[in-house]
Order: C-alpha cells, then sequence, then structure tokens
C-alpha cells in the first residue's frame, strides 16, 4: 500500500514547525511516531500535502521529574517511557500503561504525544492523562496555552487542539498511592476491547482519593467523577467496589463492532474497572 | 511532488539514492538496494516480518517512510550474518528448528538481535513479550523462544570469557 505523494518537512526547532504548518494551513499535519497516521495514509484514509515530522526538535524530548511534577516531552516513546527508572518511581502506573500498548516495535517509535494528541478512542494514553489530571501544553501562533486532559477530547479524532497548534508537552502531579491499568484487549497488539485506570489514595483504612477514567469505552476518553466519588470515604470492600462500578458503567457509552456487542463491552468494561480498582487499593 | 535526496547507512555502508518521500523503507530496501531479508507480510505493522533494525531500535520497515529515515542507520537481516558464516542467532535458529517455511526468520532474528542487547539474560517469559510484534504461521512459537534462550546463553558464554 503506497500513500498519496506529499512534501516532507523535518524542521530543527519548534518555530520552524509553526511556521511550516501556518504556511501550508490545512495541507499540512504534524508526524510523531507516524504508527496511526502512516497507517491511515497507506490506507487513503488521510490525505495529507505537506508532513512535518516532529523528530529532530530536541525540545519536544525529555522526561523531566521535580517532586511531584512530572514533565513529558511529547515526542518521549513509549520505549523510553518504559525505560525511565525515576518515572517508574514516581508514576509506575505510566510504565503499567506503556506496557500494555502494541509490541516492542510500535513501542519503540509511538510517542506519548502522538497517543493522547490523535483523539483515537482506541489509544490507552488519553484515558490515563484523564485519570491523572493531566495537562496537555499546546503552542501555536498566538503562543502557549494548557488544556486540561479532561477538556481535551470532543469527538474521535476531534480535539481542542487547533490545527497550527503543535502538542509540546504533558504534565502532571505525581499520584502516590495505588495505582493500576488494567486492559482487556483480543491479542497483544490489539486496541482495548476495554480498558481502566485508577489511582487510590488510603489514610489509615479509608481510601481518601480516587480517580477512575476508561479507554475505547466511548468516542472519547471517559474520566468518571461519580466512579472516584464512590470510593472516597470507603474501605473499597466489595459493595464500595460495585457502586464505583456501577457509577462507572453509567458513564460510558461503548458501540458495537468488531470487538463485540456493545452490551459484551459494557461486561469487559464491569470486569476490568473492578480489577483496577481492587489492584489498585490492594498497592495504595 | 519533488523528490528526495535520501542518505542513510545501511549494514555499515553509506547509500544515496533518490526517493519520493512517500516510498516506504522496507520497499527502498528490498526494490532500490536489492536486500530482500525484510519481508513485506501484512503491510499494516502487525506481523513484523520487515522489522529492522533503525538507530539502535527495533521498527517495523513497512510503517516507515523512507524520507524518515534520511540521516538513520539501517541494520537488516543481511548485516548480522551471512551463508557460511551465520550469526548465532542465526545459528541457533537453525539447531532448534525456530522456522518452517522462513517468511518470518528475517524479522523474527532481527527483531531477537535487538532484543538480546535489550535484555541479555531473559526468562522465557520475557524472550516471549520482547517477541510479541513478531508472527509466526507455523512453529508455535516453542522453538522460535528455544533458539532465542539458547543464542543467549552463547553470547553471555562468549562475554563472560572474554572478560
Amino acid at each position: 500500500m503506497i500513500p498519496a505523494a506529499f512534501e516532507y518537512h523535518r524542521p530543527t526547532d519548534l518555530q520552524a514547525a509553526l511556521a511550516t504548518l501556518q504556511e501550508f494551513g490545512d495541507e499540512a499535519r504534524v508526524i510523531a511516531g507516524g504508527h496511526s497516521l502512516v497507517p491511515m495514509m497507506k490506507l487513503r484514509m488521510a490525505t495529507i500535502g505537506h508532513l512535518v515530522d516532529l523528530r529532530a526538535i530536541a525540545d519536544l524530548k525529555g522526561i523531566r521529574i521535580d517532586g511531584a511534577a512530572v514533565r513529558i516531552g511529547a515526542m518521549v516513546t513509549q520505549q523510553e517511557l518504559i525505560a525511565d527508572a525515576a518515572l517508574a518511581r514516581a508514576a509506575p502506573i505510566l510504565r503499567e500503561t506503556a506496557l500494555q500498548i502494541a509490541d516492542p516495535q510500535v513501542r519503540a517509535v509511538g510517542t506519548i504525544g502522538g497517543n493522547v494528541a490523535n483523539g483515537d478512542p482506541g489509544n490507552d494514553m488519553p484515558a490515563l492523562m484523564q485519570c491523572l489530571d493531566a495537562s496537555f501544553s499546546l503552542v501555536g501562533p498566538n503562543g502557549s496555552r494548557a488544556v486540561k486532559a479532561r477538556e481535551f477530547y470532543e469527538a474521535a479524532y476531534v480535539t481542542a487542539r487547533e490545527d497550527d497548534e503543535i502538542l509540546v508537552a504533558i504534565d502532571f502531579a505525581a499520584p502516590g498511592g495505588g495505582y493500576a491499568y488494567e486492559k482487556q484487549k483480543r491479542k497483544i497488539g490489539d486496541y482495548a476491547t476495554a480498558a481502566a485506570a485508577v489511582t487510590i489514595r488510603k489514610d489509615g483504612t479509608a481510601c481518601s482519593a480516587a480517580s477512575v477514567a476508561m479507554t475505547n469505552l466511548s468516542d472519547v476518553p471517559v474520566w468518571s467523577k461519580a466512579a472516584g466519588d464512590a470510593l472516597v470515604g470507603s474501605a473499597c470492600g466489595p459493595a464500595d467496589v460495585g457502586r464505583a462500578v456501577a457509577a462507572a458503567l453509567a458513564d460510558i457509552a461503548p458501540t458495537a463492532d468488531n470487538r463485540g456487542p456493545a452490551e459484551f463491552k459494557r461486561h469487559a468494561a464491569g470486569v476490568v474497572i473492578r480489577r483496577a480498582i481492587e489492584r489498585a487499593w490492594s498497592r495504595a | 511532488m519533488a523528490k528526495m535526496q535520501l542518505r542513510l547507512t545501511v549494514n555499515g555502508e553509506a547509500a544515496e539514492l533518490l526517493v519520493e518521500p512517500r516510498e516506504l523503507l522496507v520497499y527502498v530496501l528490498r526494490e532500490r538496494l536489492g536486500l530482500t531479508g525484510p519481508h513485506v507480510g501484512c503491510d499494516t505493522s502487525h506481523c513484523g516480518a520487515c522489522t529492522v533494525d533503525m538507530d539502535g531500535r527495533s521498527v517495523k520497515s513497512c510503517t516507515v517512510f523512507a524520507a524518515q529515515a534520511d540521516g538513520a542507520d539501517v541494520t537488516t537481516i543481511e548485516g548480522l550474518g551471512a551463508p557460511g558464516g551465520l550469526s548465532v542467532l542465526q545459528q541457533a535458529f537453525r539447531e532448534h528448528h525456530g522456522l518452517q517455511c522462513g517468511f518470518c526468520t528475517p524479522g523474527m532474528i532481527t527483531r531477537a538481535h535487538r532484543f538480546l542487547q535489550e535484555n541479555p539474560n531473559p526468562s522465557e517469559e520475557e524472550v516471549r513479550f520482547g517477541m510479541a510484534g513478531n508472527l509466526c504461521r507455523c512453529t508455535g512459537y516453542q522453538n522460535i523462544v528455544k533458539a532465542i534462550m539458547a543464542a543467549a546463553a552463547e553470547l553471555n558464554a562468549v562475554r563472560e570469557a572474554a572478560e
């Protein structure tokens, strides 16, 4: 499969990349690892006149951890996330999630920025970023702005990012406490049939904070405030977890596709949410 | 659309050729440079038959544009060994019957080559996880895993002897 022809640009700094986006308008698009975009171009589901490769922009690389504050450059690959020992200490849920994405070759190239900015409901990092209440740092011709992950996703492949903006970094506070990313998939490399990201903090014997978000169970990632609220103050016993699962399921809208009918996805969601909460609690 | 001058290193040798940016790396390797080790299997980045080493990482060359590989250092199965001079991994695949039809084998071995540098002393489970991006329709993987474990042991013995 050969995609339609395009012009290739490899700017070495952000200003040059933004200038190229300005110059070519909606004919231009940035490419990070390309493991979502290249297949779409090969299938000719995406036709792009000017491809702006972000790989040579050093400012988009790197993971910085300052106390609880974590900043991850958009062009950090999944493999680099997995290999970063300081990140694994500060926020081990990143590593646990990244290890469940695709396969080694795809993780070697695929980036966290592409994963969150593409807007594919099947991507795993968006729900995790909503769980962590992360912010996405966007830079455009009029300067930079931050958008909360919980406000970024509007519909499948439609996000708050303007066409002339580039996602440069992701910021979040390391959550502390227990965590889990639980994913049901048909095979290695597949997108989730259902997946859930959970963080839980414990104070004495009670849950003092909880956050629950889900992947591929709607046309956008879903953060369920009600599910977290159902756990706070409880001892996360079976009835409490049941209430949280019910609350989370009330917030999703799965649709039938080749991973199964909507009711099956609802069932799978219930299982992964429960498992994620129980595992996060056991680690809290 | 303009062609571009592509410069890359392939199996240690400099290559320079005129390409359209949209050409895929696997076709540049196979059809322009005559390196038919990387195979086109699924053409959708699932099967791993097109796996090559690019700048020290395993990549699926059916999902990399030629333009993206400009300046890269690429190794294919042809760069790892040759008839009469098989690499340790190639020899292990032969001894342990890690192939039947052979279609997936160049990608398997190229990936295993990188995997054993990432993890020189893997458990069987780690081999399976590290090789999860390569599909084989013949062997059932059992002998592929055995071959990689055997190669790891031999490479480690050679390393220890050298120290």
